[in-house]
């Protein structure tokens, strides 16, 4: 029987042009640290990789792991939601903003009503897929483009939540109140395995369940009729029409979708106790646009969004061990984008590997034929 | 009011500025999603210059400083055309990455030259007090800025070069039906570099204008607060079309100012709405707009979609 090239398989292709992506992210990374000081760059590059493992006690590395394990969960979740409508063929750069509005609906449900943990988590649900709604709504019914519509919500989120939890926020710093003062009841419960990690109670049970989401994202996507009416409706919204498929109403649905898994990625870390909002901030919190990065980078398959998350969760928290009095935190944000830029050469880089797998086929098969020829030649 | 009047001026500049960019590059067929990123750029490259620059003539540094700015977005709008146009990218995708890079590229930038001229300062923010000045003139009681004399001569320089010359119409022809463009022997792919580098001079341009607006000390941690796609709010809700840009950045611009000087102007601040209500404002206004206007889109057609020659 014939080998199969393995290269030729579309996931291990989607695997090393990540791999590709984010070997040059880091080269560019290092360029730009070695004209900031050369004398510390490549030390610093090595802070980024190693992150937790710059402390030198073990039990110290484990909880800081558990830290960025924490933080990984609501990035998988925003990549998922920004994957999901990619799928759809919709660019949901409204992330970061339902992202917001499920941290502003999880934080004043728990701070202000005191609900416990379920019910606060269902709330960002809703306040995000409420959110996604009006990103469907808008391009299905008016024809915006969902990229502006996205953008601008996500500045309208961002002031309504800053109005919204300036009411629950502690006197005399702009940060919301302890939750462990407030309402312990609105704390994720931990199914005690944070005992796992050097007892660090951020770790959750907001862990499992985001890797089961991500599991029932990949199942919905690829083996129900939802997800195929979904995945039709993205590769051509007028023949999905033409076949009777709802069109407009998979768009917004798609959307909803969306923003809830943005939305509960929100909850799943507020809930923690890990962060406070800053009702003073001035900028749309980060985490939904690294779920761009990590959807593009996981090669849009959920399963491969888990490790793609944890990937730029671990550069990015491993910025903050560069030393400061050379370089600053923000390199890693740096890396993360030159990986999105890079991203967007991932069809060419496949396409480049199957032209050379095509070639070398070729020539193999060429050789083969003249090899069988001169023998030929030889029993005559 | 002068207040009002002085701010909505140039907020609508900026807003001119950056949609006529992107209004360019549509035409040549590429949706520059990364006009923030663009703008944040050019800005870098206009503060480096008022800061570095030692002189007390004013045509000097507006000079230097507008060129700073163009030749900082045009270099950085190349990204997105190697990208978009001769790889065939994603170019949402592309113009995503082009902003989160601005920033996050020009607050590593300013940070270490701050920290390399003294290591306590570990700021983004780049000062530039005295240069200001320079920018600004008056008449009568009402303070304006050089920049909106450039945003209006980029106004007709841009209807004049679309309707009027050789070289627009060819542009315009790449947007619409580029493998036609291509038959009567335009070079398509020249033609969307063009566009996308004049996007990059003019989003360069509304970068700079945008950070000497109000203040005089910019933190490059901030980008430029979605300014970049409100001015493609503008651009679509100015049916891709010069004038009505610039009507449609008229009252976009209104609305940004009055976030910026509601305090000063006695009924509206009777009116006692938390000042969240009048930040949100623009974004709320372009969203309305947009709902109303995007239906009958009389966007370029072939916008988005590389070309590519074997589909003529």
């Amino acid at each position: 029987m014939k080998k199969k090239n393995l290269l030729k398989s579309n996931a291990v292709q989607s695997l090393l042009a990540s791999l590709i992506c984010i070997a040059l992210g880091m080269l560019v990374g290092y360029i730009v640290l070695l004209f900031i000081n050369p004398s510390g760059a490549s030390e610093a590059i090595v802070d980024v990789m190693k992150n937790f493992f710059n402390f030198s006690s073990p039990a110290k590395q484990v909880q800081r792991f558990g830290n960025t394990i924490a933080k990984t969960v609501p990035l998988l979740m925003c990549s998922l939601s920004i994957l999901f409508a990619y799928k759809v063929g919709l660019f949901n750069i409204g992330a970061a903003g339902q992202y917001v509005a499920g941290a502003c609906a999880s934080l004043y449900a728990a701070l202000a009503w005191g609900w416990s943990w379920l019910p606060c988590l269902l709330l960002a649900i809703l306040a995000g897929a409420v959110m996604g709604f009006f990103v469907g709504l808008l391009k299905s019914y008016c024809n915006v483009n969902e990229v502006i519509s996205g953008i601008m919500l996500n500045w309208i989120a961002l002031y309504t939540a800053n109005m919204i939890l300036t009411k629950v926020k502690e006197v005399a710093s702009p940060y919301t109140m302890y939750l462990n003062e407030v309402n312990e009841s609105a704390f994720l419960p931990s199914l005690g395995l944070g005992r796992f990690f050097n007892n660090n109670q951020y770790v959750t049970i907001a862990v499992p369940l985001a890797i089961l989401v991500a599991v029932a994202v990949q199942i919905v996507l690829d083996r129900t009729r939802f997800g195929y009416e979904l995945k039709a409706t993205g590769n051509n919204k007028n023949a999905a029409k033409y076949c009777g498929m709802a069109e407009k109403r998979n768009i917004i649905l798609a959307l909803m979708i969306s923003g809830a898994l943005s939305g509960l990625g929100a909850a799943l870390l507020y809930q923690t106790g890990y962060m406070r909002w800053e009702c003073t901030q001035s900028s749309v919190p980060g985490m939904g646009f690294n779920g761009i990065a990590a959807a593009f980078l996981g090669g849009l398959n959920p399963i491969g969004s888990i490790f793609a998350s944890y990937f730029i969760q671990h550069i990015t928290d491993g910025g903050a061990y560069v030393d400061k009095s050379m370089y600053c935190s923000q390199i890693s944000d740096l890396i993360s984008s030159v990986i999105i830029y890079l991203c967007g050469f991932v069809l060419f880089i496949k396409f480049t590997m199957n032209k050379m797998i095509a070639k070398r086929e070729e020539k193999a098969a060429k050789a083969l034929a003249a090899q069988a020829e001169s023998k030929e030649g030889g029993e005559k | 009011m002068l207040l009002l009047i002085q701010y909505t001026l140039i907020f609508s500049s900026v807003l001119l500025l950056v949609a006529l960019g992107g209004c360019i590059s549509e035409h040549s067929g590429v949706i520059n999603l990364g006009l923030e990123g663009i703008m944040v750029i050019g800005a870098l490259g206009g503060a480096l210059v008022m800061r570095n620059l030692q002189t007390n003539s004013a045509f000097v540094m507006i000079l230097l400083v507008i060129l700073a700015a163009v030749l900082a977005g045009m270099a950085y709008s190349s990204l997105l055309g190697v990208a978009c146009i001769n790889f065939k990218a994603d170019q949402t995708i592309v113009g995503t990455a082009l902003n989160m890079l601005g920033t996050a590229g020009a607050t590593v930038f300013v940070k270490a030259m701050n920290t390399a001229a003294n290591p306590d300062d570990v700021s983004s923010t780049i000062q530039y007090i005295e240069p200001k000045k320079m920018f600004l003139f008056k008449i009568g009681s009402l303070e304006l800025n050089w920049f909106m004399v450039v945003a209006v001569l980029a106004l007709i320089a841009v209807y004049v070069m679309l309707y009027h010359t050789k070289f627009g119409l060819r542009l315009m022809a790449c947007g619409e039906h580029p493998q036609a463009a291509d038959s009567v022997g335009i070079n398509v792919l020249r033609m969307r570099w063009s566009g996308v580098l004049i996007s990059g001079a003019l989003g360069g341009l509304g970068g700079i204008t945008y950070i000497l607006a109000g203040v005089s000390e910019w933190k490059f941690e901030n980008g430029v607060a979605g300014f970049g796609f409100l001015a493609l709010a503008v651009m679509i809700f100015g049916q891709w079309k010069p004038t009505r840009i610039a009507l449609s950045a008229l009252l976009f611009g209104l609305f940004r100012a009055l976030s910026n000087v509601y305090v000063g102007i006695p009924f509206m601040y009777a009116l006692n709405i938390p000042s969240g209500i009048y930040n949100m404002m623009p974004y709320i206004v372009s969203l309305i707009v947009l709902a109303f206007t995007s239906g009958h889109s009389r966007a370029p057609k072939a916008e988005g979609i590389p070309y590519d020659k074997g589909q003529r």
